[in-house]
């Protein structure tokens, strides 16, 4: 009653606003046509079209994100996937606000990216796999001093953070050995605790695992999992390895060419992406029986068991017709790989994009 | 009402000093990382001292009481050895440089994400380098010192000393600011190395770092409307009475003019520059 009075009394136009800012209130990130392009000086080869250049230079526009538009929900971790070069790392700069978008909007807790007031760069952390937070020459636990200033962690949250990150990530006893002799991985490791001694709400994570080994891959990818599971913090992560993003996320944005080209969950990629399916065929006799491959493609070929790449409409149809052709012990019939259907999806969307000429 | 915000910009001001304390501290732990090659460089550095002093030694074929443009030989020892005091407060090996470098390989980032300022930051870091410079220079000095002390004009009166420490204080500031400005052009072009060695060519003959400005004074007579001349020049004409004692004060506020000139050219400097980043920059 009460709101039938409201909604009497003012504009519905009001109304709406006020319902569509109660309903951003619960999103973390919000970005909204995000577009961004970058002026790139276009060098022609040769001396002569160098000197040319110095009078009359000729720029092209490269869209590193276009109309990008999603909203992530507090304490959610998501990930963004695509090629090098589809927007993704554009996408995380613009919200840590290194650079200023072209055109559209991005809020992050509320708080304009690229305005980078204080009261927002205290509550978020980009990891890149450049890793520079921490003072080359010094242990890392004079950075990590360094940084309960800057972000003005009280002492006694910044002790118990700092023993519990650096026990969680394992590297206690390298605390007071110089950054610099400090191995890729176990700097990660620091770099990943810099980031979060402060506690952020938001964390935007671009290829933490990068030339990591899988020991090390694993270390982290087990720590963001247990971590963002506490802390609740809202986390965007970018990374090839399919591995992880497994481990970790359950949404995914795939992002291609600047735009998006799926957003949901996961396992959806597989089943919107993937155009087939995989059989593995256990035969009763000894060996692989000849004639197979009219069905499909042999993935695998190991004794009597065989992996069949077929077409997703074709699977009932392929598998009646094998079981009355062959004897078979066992079947089973799984998805395809992440892994592979990401890939096919991006090489499969550059080879019609070459195919029509471009400009 | 007000004792809330007044507490907490009390607070503030507590945890401003503290980080500029924790950035000077740790950078002086850094610095000492590396004291042989430091202590090894410091030394190199006073070799010029010493041919320097030779070389006028030749031109005045070892006259003392000669005097070329105002200058006997005593006074210019005396002149060259205060110029080198000078420039150890206003000279900043790769301040421009690291500040393009830091542009160029993006690590420029850790500002822009973090809570801190750039200036703000490398300022204290750049004391901390001083500091330790100081350390390590001091005995080198006072033995160079000693070593010429017939030359030298003797203790200044107070009131010319403390102007001499007023403007070796800002004489850092200026070096600071002036390498800093040029270092924040790269945002624009990445490489600034060539505006680097004209710069440093430019300060070698107008800060009255190679003679003295009265010499240069003679071809460029607005060399004393620069600030280049408080970098070397200047706090060496205290002492040696250049200056009369009467327009000391005068002087140093034309000195602090230009310190609140280029501070305000660097913040409008970093504001754009920063801005440019963001616009055109990956």
């Amino acid at each position: 009653m009460i709101i039938a009075f409201f909604q009497a009394a003012v504009p519905s136009e009001l109304v709406q606003t006020l319902a569509s800012t109660n309903i951003t209130a619960m999103s973390a990130i919000v970005v909204k046509n995000l577009c961004r392009t970058y002026k790139v000086y276009r060098k022609r080869e040769g001396l002569l079209a160098s000197l040319r250049g110095l009078l009359h230079r000729e720029y092209n526009e490269v869209h590193a994100v276009r109309d990008v538009s999603f909203n992530i929900e507090e304490g959610e971790m998501l990930a963004f996937l695509g090629p090098n070069g589809a927007g993704k790392t554009t996408t995380l700069k613009l919200l840590s606000g290194l650079i200023v978008p072209t055109s559209g909007t991005a809020t992050v807790l509320g708080h304009i990216p690229w305005k980078r007031e204080d009261g927002y760069r205290r509550r978020f952390s980009l990891v890149t796999g450049q890793k520079e937070q921490l003072w080359w020459d010094l242990p890392a636990q004079e950075s990590f001093r360094l940084h309960k200033e800057i972000y003005r962690i009280n002492t006694s949250d910044y002790n118990s953070r700092l023993t519990e990150l650096t026990e969680l990530l394992d590297v206690t006893e390298l605390m007071g050995q110089p950054v610099r002799e400090l191995s890729l991985g176990e700097r990660m490791r620091m770099e990943l605790i810099a980031a979060l001694l402060h506690r952020p709400d938001v964390l935007f994570l671009d290829e933490p695992t990068i030339g990591l080994d899988v020991i090390s891959q694993r270390k982290v990818q087990q720590f963001l999992r247990k971590y963002q599971k506490e802390q609740r913090i809202t986390v965007i992560l970018t990374s090839h390895y399919m591995k992880d993003v497994e481990a970790l996320c359950e949404r995914a944005i795939v992002i291609n060419k600047g735009t998006v080209v799926h957003d949901g969950p996961l396992e959806d990629i597989v089943d919107r992406f993937s155009q087939h399916k995989i059989i593995e065929l256990h035969f009763g006799v000894n060996s692989s029986p000849k004639g197979i491959e009219r069905y499909g493609v042999v993935l695998e070929d190991r004794g009597p068991m065989i992996r069949l790449q077929v077409e997703k409409q074709k699977v009932s149809a392929v598998l009646s017709k094998v079981l009355a052709e062959y004897e078979i012990d066992d079947v089973s019939v799984s998805e395809r790989p992440l892994e592979d259907v990401i890939a096919e999806l991006f090489s499969s969307e550059d080879q019609s994009d070459s195919a029509s000429p471009r400009r | 009402m007000s004792a809330v915000p007044k507490q907490s910009l009390i607070a503030g001001l507590k945890a401003g000093v503290r980080i500029k304390w924790l950035i000077l501290k740790t950078a002086m732990e850094e610095r000492l990382v590396y004291r042989g090659d430091f202590a090894f460089a410091t030394l190199v550095r006073f070799l010029p001292i010493i041919t320097q002093v030779f070389l006028w030694n030749a031109i005045y074929a070892g006259d003392t009481t000669s005097s070329l443009n105002g200058y006997t030989y005593p006074t210019m020892v005396s002149y060259y050895l205060l110029v080198m005091v000078a420039r150890a407060f206003s000279s900043m090996p790769g301040l421009s440089t690291g500040i393009a470098e830091s542009v160029r390989n993006g690590s420029v980032r850790k500002y822009l994400l973090q809570p801190v300022d750039m200036l703000d930051y490398l300022f204290w870091h750049r004391i901390a380098h001083k500091l330790v410079y100081y350390i390590i220079a001091a005995g080198p000095f006072a033995l160079v010192f000693w070593v010429c002390r017939e030359y030298l004009p003797g203790w200044p009166e107070r009131p010319v000393l403390i102007a001499f420490v007023c403007s070796l204080i800002m004489a850092f500031m200026i070096g600071f600011l002036i390498e800093a400005l040029i270092g924040l052009i790269s945002f624009w072009f990445l490489e600034v190395s060539s505006l680097i060695f004209i710069y440093m060519m430019m300060n070698y003959f107008l800060s009255g770092h190679m003679i003295p400005l009265e010499w240069m004074a003679e071809w460029i007579p607005w060399v004393y409307y620069l600030p280049f001349r408080y970098l070397a020049y200047f706090p060496a004409a205290i002492v040696l009475g250049r200056i009369p004692p009467e327009t000391l004060p005068f002087e140093l506020s034309v000195q602090f003019a230009w310190i609140i000139v280029l501070f305000v050219a660097n913040r409008i400097a970093f504001t754009r520059g920063v801005n440019r980043y963001g616009a055109f920059g990956g």
